[in-house]
């Protein structure tokens, strides 16, 4: 019975998350491409896709680090990009007391946007602890190992392609890709546009702040909008 | 380079253990809550903007001198119309390369 559910559970997971490996997959090979070359290299990059395992995070910082950003900015921009994590482990939570204690510190390191949507759309029909434990494992470890992978083919392709291929342009790319589906609503769509036109007007700010100063005046849009609407 | 991406992990994981771990069950405040809705358009907005508009530093909308802009225009009419990734990154880069040719 409980090996069953395990099973179940890390089939179900991984299942669960394979049609998202179609955006994640592209997404790994531009991380591995740009690391290899930029000044960044390769190696670093790899080694960011096991530390960090939060790609537009990871992004930023090839971005950063290839404009020679000073790494205090670099660390605190990752960080606000990553902020948003505490809302899923917020969401997560009461689903994750269940589980034994190893389970709660181990599991965090796998959540990512993507473990999240599906384990919290299955959590809602889902009862079984064992296998709600081992549906997040199965999700989550079906995204890293695709993630390393991908990451790693990208640094293998990234060393053969030459520079004058604008490549780093895939980076606003992914965003592009990302930004979409968080712009439906009205204060969404407005906190992007503060954040972009703050960012471009703050492009010179002292110590590269310009995009962490963006994303703060562009919250803060977002924030007011969501108030006045409500009003 | 190796520290700051070591210390950007350690922090990311704290983000994701945070109320799964040390704060238990405890509810989120509405104070916290609310702006964190807006963190991903606002800063995926911050990124994206200055890369198209300015990718040289100096404000260019020209498609000679920033073929950026006219490509990123062009992959964000693909990316509203068909949220996918690979879609845009292909559509975006093959913009580029065209326009980069052709001016």
């Amino acid at each position: 019975m409980a090996a069953s559910a395990m099973r179940e559970g890390l089939g179900d997971g991984a299942r669960a998350v394979s049609p998202l490996l179609l955006a994640v997959v592209p997404f790994g090979l531009v991380l591995g491409v740009t690391a290899a070359a930029t000044a960044v290299g390769g190696l670093l990059g790899i080694a960011t896709s096991s530390i960090i395992f939060a790609g537009a995070a990871q992004l930023v910082t090839i971005q950063l680090f290839d404009a020679g950003t000073s790494l205090f900015v670099v660390i605190l921009t990752a960080l606000v990009v990553n902020v948003r994590h505490l809302m899923y482990s917020a969401a997560l939570a009461p689903h994750f007391s269940e589980f034994p204690r190893r389970s709660r510190w181990l599991l965090p390191y796998l959540l990512t946007d993507q473990a999240f949507a599906v384990s919290m759309t299955r959590y809602e029909t889902a009862d079984d602890p064992l296998y709600k434990r081992w549906y997040f494992a199965g999700a989550g470890l079906t995204l890293w190992v695709s993630w390393q992978i991908a990451t790693v083919a990208g640094v293998v392709l990234g060393a053969q392609i030459p520079d004058s291929l604008g490549l780093s342009f895939a980076i606003p790319l992914v965003f592009l890709a990302l930004l979409i589906p968080v712009v439906q609503t009205r204060p969404g769509l407005l906190a992007a546009v503060v954040g972009g036109l703050v960012a471009v007007a703050a492009f010179d700010a002292p110590y590269g702040l310009g995009l962490v100063i963006g994303a703060l005046a562009g919250i803060t849009a977002g924030v007011a909008a969501e108030q006045a609407g409500r009003r | 380079m190796l520290g700051a991406v070591i210390a950007i992990g350690i922090g990311t994981y704290l983000t994701r253990l945070s109320f799964i771990g040390a704060f238990g069950e405890r509810e989120m405040p509405a104070w916290l809550e609310r702006p964190l809705r807006y963190v991903a358009p606002a800063v995926l907005g911050a990124i994206v903007l200055p890369a198209v508009v300015m990718p040289d530093g100096v404000i260019d909308f020209a498609p000679a001198s920033n073929p950026r802009f006219l490509a990123g225009v062009i992959a964000a009419a693909v990316a509203i119309r068909f949220r996918n990734i690979t879609v845009v990154i292909t559509v975006g880069m093959a913009a580029l390369w065209i326009l980069d040719g052709l001016l």
